[in-house]
């Protein structure tokens, strides 16, 4: 790097985003499955195409490759490529200057290429470029038997791919599944019970995809197209993973209602964006079974209308402060914990954000003010010292150590106070039952 | 004509502290949190508690009864009419034994009739937290609670009345349950006594 700053000093660098690049090349990838059907990515920086049998649709093998590029550059993009007889040897050209090898002339093709064009690794090319043999050429014309004995067996079969003696075949990657289905109609509708009536053909076929893949839906969307190309959305959540049509079709029937048709619906698309695994189970099977299911739908049905964030689940956390030795989750992305033992002091059954006391007397106090109204302490049960987390800053931990006592009061409310020494000052943060 | 439904074979439990099935039971009082919990506490079924976003006083885990706190849900809407929907919603649907609600405004006797329908269809039974004075006249039961100071420090008195009942009559309860199992003690009205008791040797 301070080398090449040293030879160009205006050189601009960018760290390298891998994720980003991978993505990128399945999308060229997919792009690339136009001039072949076996596409396959070559590496983290190429792509390999089996053109067998399908140049001759391009016009020739250079014509196919001049519209590659063509194409390639008007999408803002350079690349290499190369043609040739075997895998090997287009691996080889590709990165070396590129071209096309014709039918029959492997040999003479890439006998000019350096042998770390072949594939093996920096040592095996270093021992070769020592013995004086740097080029493909030099290791085509040597005895194959010393080779392979100094060499391996693996620079050999890197060798007879090259030259196609033994075979290597390109093989697509699996497509991962596509989990969207649409519906074109020859006439507009405009009538809920009409869409609702097609939303249920797309489910059925939706949710057979689903099965299929072992899969089940977390989101679903539905775009209606209408006739004057506007599109309207309708998109739910679901509290687990599900693929039951008619139970998703019920919560569809509130998103559908509020679409405004215009003068007209003639295509529906129906995607699920979000997808989890979901392994074939017996459903609907024991009162158990069932009481899950119709809590789930009770779950999807709050959620999609006061959002899922809404709709929570308490579990404990570790820690002593009482504001964070629980937290709220989503009930839609979480499964109930088994409640903590109960040790140590009580704690309130209601907690807020702590409030002010006034006219406070005594250490505890033994009269005060609170919310307006006048307490006499009866009974004080106390201190207990929890002192803040000091890895965490916290504003409201801010004034320091908490002395909390349980004050039950001549009035009957039995408060949680606390008093905190290092900034005097009394205040309420819950009530026991 | 649809005749109506005789509602006379539905008489009012035997234990006069729990709430009847199907029906929409009102509390008010700065004890009602806790009459919620006692509650909760005897019903079996999920547990919902519905209150409003903004509303700071929330359950807390560690200081729940038993076996409540993995029962229950806690819905926060974001206003008055999400509240009602979702009570409403809550109580139609067959898995949910108990639906807390605590709703800020008063309750129009339209909005109270819809909830008790709503129970009924789903045979669940709904409490709603209300401030003093802002039920519905379609409540079940309302209920006045109020914690009281105890005698001593090993019990924790409560005083639960009944300001409305449609199915008998009304009375006041003062009972000692300490918050955490769903035993609890009936405390007999105190009398006056002249001379302390006498230790029993």
């Amino acid at each position: 790097m301070a080398d090449a700053r040293a030879i160009y000093p205006d050189l601009s660098t960018r760290p390298a985003n891998l994720a980003r690049e991978a993505a990128s090349l399945v999308g060229l990838r997919r792009w690339v499955s136009r001039y072949a059907p076996m596409v396959a990515s070559d590496g983290t920086d190429g792509l390999i195409a089996d053109i067998t049998g399908v140049a001759h649709l391009f016009g020739g093998e250079a014509e196919l490759q001049d519209d590659l590029h063509a194409r390639i550059e008007r999408a803002g993009l350079t690349a290499l490529s190369a043609i040739a007889d075997t895998r090997g040897a287009a691996y080889a050209l590709a990165r070396h200057g590129g071209g096309i090898i014709p039918e029959g002339a492997l040999a003479k093709g890439t006998a000019h290429l350096p042998v770390s064009a072949l594939r093996i690794d920096h040592a095996t090319a270093d021992g070769l470029g020592r013995v004086g043999l740097s080029r493909i050429g030099d290791l085509i014309a040597q005895p194959r038997a010393p080779l392979g004995r100094r060499f391996g067996a693996f620079l050999l079969l890197r060798l007879d791919q090259l030259l196609g003696y033994q075979p290597e075949p390109v093989s697509a990657g699996t497509e991962p599944p596509h989990f969207g289905v649409r519906m074109t109609l020859p006439e507009p509708i405009g009538l809920q019970s009409d869409v609702m009536a097609g939303l249920a053909r797309l489910l059925d076929r939706l949710c057979a995809t689903l099965a299929l893949h072992h899969q089940g839906a977390r989101r679903l969307r539905l775009e209606l197209r209408r006739v004057d190309h506007g599109t309207a959305q309708v998109e739910i959540g679901l509290a687990r993973p599900m693929r039951d049509p008619a139970r998703i079709a019920a919560l569809f029937s509130k998103g559908v209602d509020e679409v405004d048709a215009g003068f007209g619906i003639d295509a529906m698309r129906l995607s699920a964006p979000v997808t989890e695994p979901m392994p074939p189970e017996q459903t609907g099977s024991g009162p158990a079974q069932r009481h899950q299911d119709d809590l789930a739908d009770l779950v999807s049905r709050l959620g999609n209308r006061i959002g899922f964030d809404h709709v929570l689940r308490l579990a404990p956390s570790d820690s002593k402060i009482p504001e964070r030795s629980f937290h709220m989750t989503a009930a839609a992305w979480s499964e109930p914990v088994a409640a903590p033992l109960r040790r140590g002091p009580l704690r309130p059954a209601t907690l807020f954000l702590s409030e002010p006391v006034t006219h406070a007397s005594g250490n505890p106090p033994v009269r005060f003010r609170w919310r307006r109204m006048e307490f006499t302490t009866l009974r004080a049960h106390g201190p207990e010292r929890i002192t803040p987390e000091w890895w965490f800053d916290d504003p409201a931990w801010r004034s320091g150590l908490r002395d909390y006592w349980r004050i039950e009061t001549r009035e009957g409310p039995r408060l949680w106070l606390f008093h905190t020494p290092q900034a005097p000052d009394w205040r309420v943060q819950g009530e026991f039952v | 004509m649809t005749p109506l439904r005789d509602l006379t074979h539905r008489t009012a439990p035997a234990d006069p502290l729990s709430l009847l099935k199907g029906r929409v039971h009102e509390a008010e009082g700065p004890g009602r949190r806790a009459f919620a919990l006692f509650q909760a506490r005897r019903h079996s079924g999920t547990v919902l508690w519905i209150l409003p976003a903004y509303e700071p006083q929330r359950p807390m885990l560690h200081g729940l009864p038993e076996g409540v706190s993995e029962r229950l849900l806690v819905l926060t809407p974001k206003n008055e009419t999400d509240l009602l929907w979702c009570v409403e919603e809550a109580l139609r649907a067959n898995p949910v034994g108990l639906v807390i609600a605590e709703p800020q405004q008063m309750l129009s006797l339209t909005a109270g009739r819809r909830l008790q329908l709503a129970a009924e269809a789903g045979q669940s039974t709904g409490l709603l937290l209300i401030r003093t004075d802002h039920g519905s006249a379609a409540t079940e039961t309302r209920w006045h609670c109020a914690p009281l100071p105890a005698p001593d420090a090993d019990s924790t008195l409560h005083c639960w009345s009944t300001k409305k009942n449609k199915k008998g009559t009304i009375g006041s309860w003062v009972l000692n349950w300490n918050g955490t199992s769903a035993a609890f003690d009936m405390v007999s009205a105190a009398g006056e006594r002249s001379q302390p008791a006498q230790p029993a040797c």
